[in-house]
């Protein structure tokens, strides 16, 4: 038996190192892979709260799994075109440094 | 049992993402990641989560990362060099989201009482219980979903085309 807390604590623990590599990395493909484990960590949370829910209302309830479902899709069209915009920005730019990429900085 | 196979994966996850954190080359980090996906999957099971676990598999670690491995293959990415503005974050960055963990962590388990104990085995959500959700109640939505994969995979071909 392990309570749903500690899910949930798992998650939050898998958001902030997510948050923490979202600031701290400089490469611009490690930053979109951080971005890819706050959804992971969003996901479990999803997951968690399902089971909860199912067992509160005593009968099986699906509706957070399919949140899931959706964030998993909507995850792979954006890893497509994010990568997509990387290999584009590499084309222009010739570097993968977020630092260097600051044309929309004022 | 079930306790014992939390602590193995959710170790696993916590030491995967530690790992890609810490990491200075883009592949040994998403080397790292397909870790943590994989582990996430096993719990997604634990939870009773059958289809999600395939999922998380099939998509996550299997469709995702590779597009990201490949990329990273094509770009010939290198370490990353240390800044002036990676400086400025790990002031800023580290003890934020240390602050959130903390935050996040102190509100979860003071309600700990509030949440259920997950038993493996109860409220197993099979594949067709989900599909009948899905392809009854939601199926607009459904459909939607397939044109924006198709609108995205244009507007990649697009993007990573090679300008004359």
């Amino acid at each position: 038996m392990v309570p749903i807390a500690y899910y949930l604590v798992l998650s939050a623990i898998l958001f902030s190192i997510g948050v923490a590599a979202f600031l701290i990395k400089r490469n611009i493909i490690t930053v979109f892979m951080s971005i890819e484990l706050m959804l992971n960590a969003v996901n479990l949370t999803f997951v968690a709260f399902t089971r909860h829910w199912s067992q509160v209302t005593g009968h099986l309830q699906v509706s957070g799994q399919i949140f899931v479902f959706f964030v998993m899709v909507v995850a792979a069209a954006e890893a497509a075109v994010g990568l997509a915009i990387i290999i584009a920005v590499f084309r222009a730019r010739n570097t993968l440094n977020v630092d260097q990429i600051d044309l929309m900085k004022l | 049992m079930h306790l014992a196979l939390f602590i193995i994966f959710g170790g696993l996850c916590v030491a995967g993402a530690l790992n890609l954190l810490l990491q200075r080359h883009p592949i040994n980090s998403a080397l790292s990641l397909i870790v943590v996906m994989s582990s996430l999957a096993v719990l997604y099971l634990l939870l009773g989560a059958e289809f999600l676990a395939a999922a998380q598999v099939i998509v996550y670690s299997g469709a995702i990362m590779v597009l990201f491995t490949f990329v990273i293959m094509l770009l010939n990415a290198g370490t990353e060099e240390r800044t002036h503005g990676s400086k400025m974050a790990y002031v800023a960055g580290v003890p934020g989201a240390a602050i959130l963990v903390s935050l996040l962590t102190f509100v979860f388990l003071s309600h700990r009482g509030d949440f259920a104990s997950v038993r493996v085995g109860d409220y197993l959500a099979t594949t067709g219980d989900l599909s009948r959700v899905l392809f009854r109640d939601l199926l607009l939505p459904f459909e939607v979903t397939s044109i924006l994969i198709i609108i995205a995979i244009l507007g990649a071909v697009a993007l990573a085309r090679k300008e004359h």
